[in-house]
């Protein structure tokens, strides 16, 4: 038999709750490394409305996976600076301790799904199993109730039953990707991080998982945070986009209006970078690197390679409200 | 007839033996299964297919890294073989190869210097021309400034500059082809573009041939004139670059460039259409065509008994599907 926890005093507790799912606000988080600290995720605020979608974006070592870990608070060892905070549904759950957050938060409201679904799932055990192990762990509920939740979400993500009863590497990398989902959706979670999904798998097997997601988005009307690299993807999901740089947030508005005309210099640089199948259109590169989170340049962190910076460039612009879209950049100083 | 191809493939054979207790055959991993291509001097072509479509093996038998089945490959007017020494000295003294992981392609103890003088040392480039070449070869991958550049290692470079370098040992022989192994996959979006125009610039200007492998539909159109599909170890299609974008035949490569996102926020709104299923194994694979039964067109009685031969609908732009037929 299994061992029933004593009850825990629940954090939520009126179910239906209005307002922003997810409220970041001056989020930080610095690594320590042996020359000195780098800030991986510095003063990062952001809201996200109900039943809306979020794409992070951003190239590798913006900090865009530190900000997802830092959410759901999966933090290595040499963590320096952990501080801000972050309101899920209302509640400040940067407050709660390790064992309240891993027991009430963590897989339960707030789930993620893994870049490499091949390393993050278990070998030895059946995949049902580990789906249903959330509700087991967190939710008590009997064995049969569990792995009837475990079938019911099989069936949302598309996944044959009868895949229950094999072994992860009995899958093909699309299936086992689909099985991750499957355990992040099990518990009903009010936030789902998604940490580049898709980015190992081929083109069609990566249209059917966004077709799912999208799927599941529509049916469940499940909020997801979207972290990817893969700017012509993460348009498939996102309603709301946010683009990182060098640690720091520096363009967050709604999709309609960054995938057609991208406000702050990098995005737009970015942007231009993202070949095209279906129309003419050259892409362009951004010279240079981004630059190092150890020392990071005073003032805007991108005037190096900015075609568009002047004087002003060398103090640090803040997060300027541009007709309802936020940006980081001097140039949109009078809005 | 030296000269006027520079590598040709004829019904080219790449299998794998399974093994069942060691010693057993249990069958083959047909990786590649009869192609045949040509390839002129200068000309440039990518090779876009899922992972197991074979577009690696087919590589690496053109490298004599993996051994041939069955066919035979004609290099710069010669038939190769790798199970000679000689050829095979031959065959990458003339053939340049970009690998996908430039980390793992690149040996951790040696600088610069000695990774870019090790080619040269090994096909005997006169020791007085080293130092020349290897400067060369650097300013052109713009690993500049070069004296900066020689005494680091492979761990000093970010991922961008270390591809660069694999690109510069690739060219420092001089070679007449290079085939390049998805070079950009493990790379930033934003650094992508920059290698795979200094790839195409290298191309035009040496006038050599490049055979380019991707699983990235959307950056073949920048860089190659010549497309091949590939699903289940065979070439589907072969057309134009622009061509194929505009007006695909093969109901696989139709599929293929409709699953393709461009960025655009409409995306969100509507599913798109992906055939059911995955790809099929290459121990057995299906019979007839391949792709049959995952394809909305196929013809009962036909696609499923009889392999489609390769069929010419239009000037330089063939297909292996009965539709055309």
């Amino acid at each position: 038999m299994r061992k029933k926890n004593k009850e825990v005093q629940k954090i939520w507790s009126s179910p239906d709750f209005h307002g922003p799912v997810l409220k970041v606000e001056d989020l930080r988080l610095s690594f320590r490394v042996p020359v000195g600290a780098i800030c991986a995720v510095d003063g990062i605020s952001f809201e996200l409305a109900s039943g809306r979608s979020l794409a992070v974006l951003g190239e590798s070592g913006s900090g865009k996976t530190s900000l997802g870990r830092a959410i759901l608070r999966l933090l290595p060892r040499n963590v320096l600076t952990y501080t801000g905070k972050v309101f899920l549904e209302g509640v400040d759950i940067m407050k709660l301790s390790d064992g309240r957050f891993r027991q009430q938060v963590r897989w339960v409201k707030i789930s993620m799904v893994t870049q490499a679904a091949m390393n993050s799932l278990n070998p030895v055990l059946k995949v049902g199993q580990q789906v249903a192990e959330p509700l087991l762990i967190h939710e008590q509920m009997e064995k049969d109730e569990a792995y009837e939740r475990a079938r019911e979400v099989f069936r949302t993500v598309g996944v044959p039953l009868d895949f229950l009863n094999r072994y992860a590497f009995e899958l093909s990398g699309g299936m086992r990707q689909r099985v991750i989902i499957a355990m992040a959706l099990i518990t009903k979670p009010a936030l789902i991080i998604l940490d580049e999904p898709t980015s190992a798998l081929d083109v069609l097997t990566q249209a059917n998982i966004m077709n799912a997601l999208k799927r599941i988005k529509q049916e469940l009307n499940a909020n997801f945070m979207l972290i990817t690299h893969d700017i012509a993807t993460s348009s498939e999901l996102a309603d709301e986009v946010a683009c990182m740089y060098a640690g720091q947030l520096v363009e967050h508005g709604s999709a309609a209006r960054f995938y057609h005309e991208p406000l702050h210099p990098y995005s737009q640089k970015l942007m231009a970078s993202v070949p095209a199948l279906h129309t003419e259109k050259r892409p362009d590169f951004i010279p240079g690197q981004p630059p190092s989170l150890l020392n990071p340049p005073k003032g805007c962190r991108f005037a190096d390679r900015c075609h568009k910076r002047f004087d002003r460039c060398h103090e640090e612009p803040p997060l300027f409200n541009c007709s309802g879209e936020l940006v980081k950049c001097w140039l949109y100083e009078n809005g | 007839m030296p000269g006027e191809l520079l590598l040709s493939a004829k019904d080219l054979k790449t299998w794998f033996e399974l093994k069942r207790w060691g010693f057993l055959s249990a069958g083959f991993v047909r990786a590649v299964d009869g192609i045949s291509f040509d390839l002129k001097p200068s000309e440039s072509i990518t090779i876009v297919g899922e992972s197991g479509s074979g577009k690696t093996s087919l590589l690496r038998t053109i490298l004599g890294l993996a051994q041939i089945t069955g066919g035979e490959i004609t290099f710069d007017g010669k038939i190769f073989d790798a199970r000679e020494v000689k050829d095979l000295a031959w065959m990458r003294a003339h053939v340049g190869f970009v690998q996908q992981d430039p980390y793992g392609a690149l040996p951790p103890f040696m600088d610069i210097r000695k990774i870019l003088s090790e080619p040269l040392l090994i096909n005997k480039v006169p020791k007085e021309e080293h130092e020349k070449r290897i400067r060369d070869a650097m300013e052109e991958v713009r690993l500049i400034p070069v004296d900066d550049f020689l005494p680091k290692y492979p761990h000093m470079l970010s991922g961008g500059q270390q591809q660069r370098l694999v690109i510069a040992r690739a060219i420092i022989l001089r070679p007449k082809l290079i085939v390049a192994d998805e070079p950009v996959s493990m790379l930033d979006a934003s650094v992508r573009v920059e290698i795979l125009e200094l790839l195409s610039n290298i191309q035009k200007s040496h006038n050599m041939s490049i055979i380019y492998i991707t699983h990235d539909l959307s950056s073949v159109r920048y860089f190659s004139e010549r497309v091949f599909i590939m699903y289940a170890g065979k070439i589907v299609e072969k057309a134009n670059t622009r061509e194929l974008v505009q007006n695909p035949l093969h109901p696989y490569a139709q599929v293929l460039l409709n699953a393709i996102p461009d960025p655009d926020h409409e995306n969100a709104k509507k599913f798109k259409e992906v055939p059911p299923g995955e790809p099929p194994s290459l121990v057995n694979p299906p019979s007839g065509c391949r792709f049959h039964p995952r394809c909305p067109h196929a013809i009962e009685g036909l696609c499923n008994t009889q392999e489609p031969p390769e069929f010419e609908p239009a000037p330089h732009h063939s297909v292996e599907c009965w539709l055309y037929k």
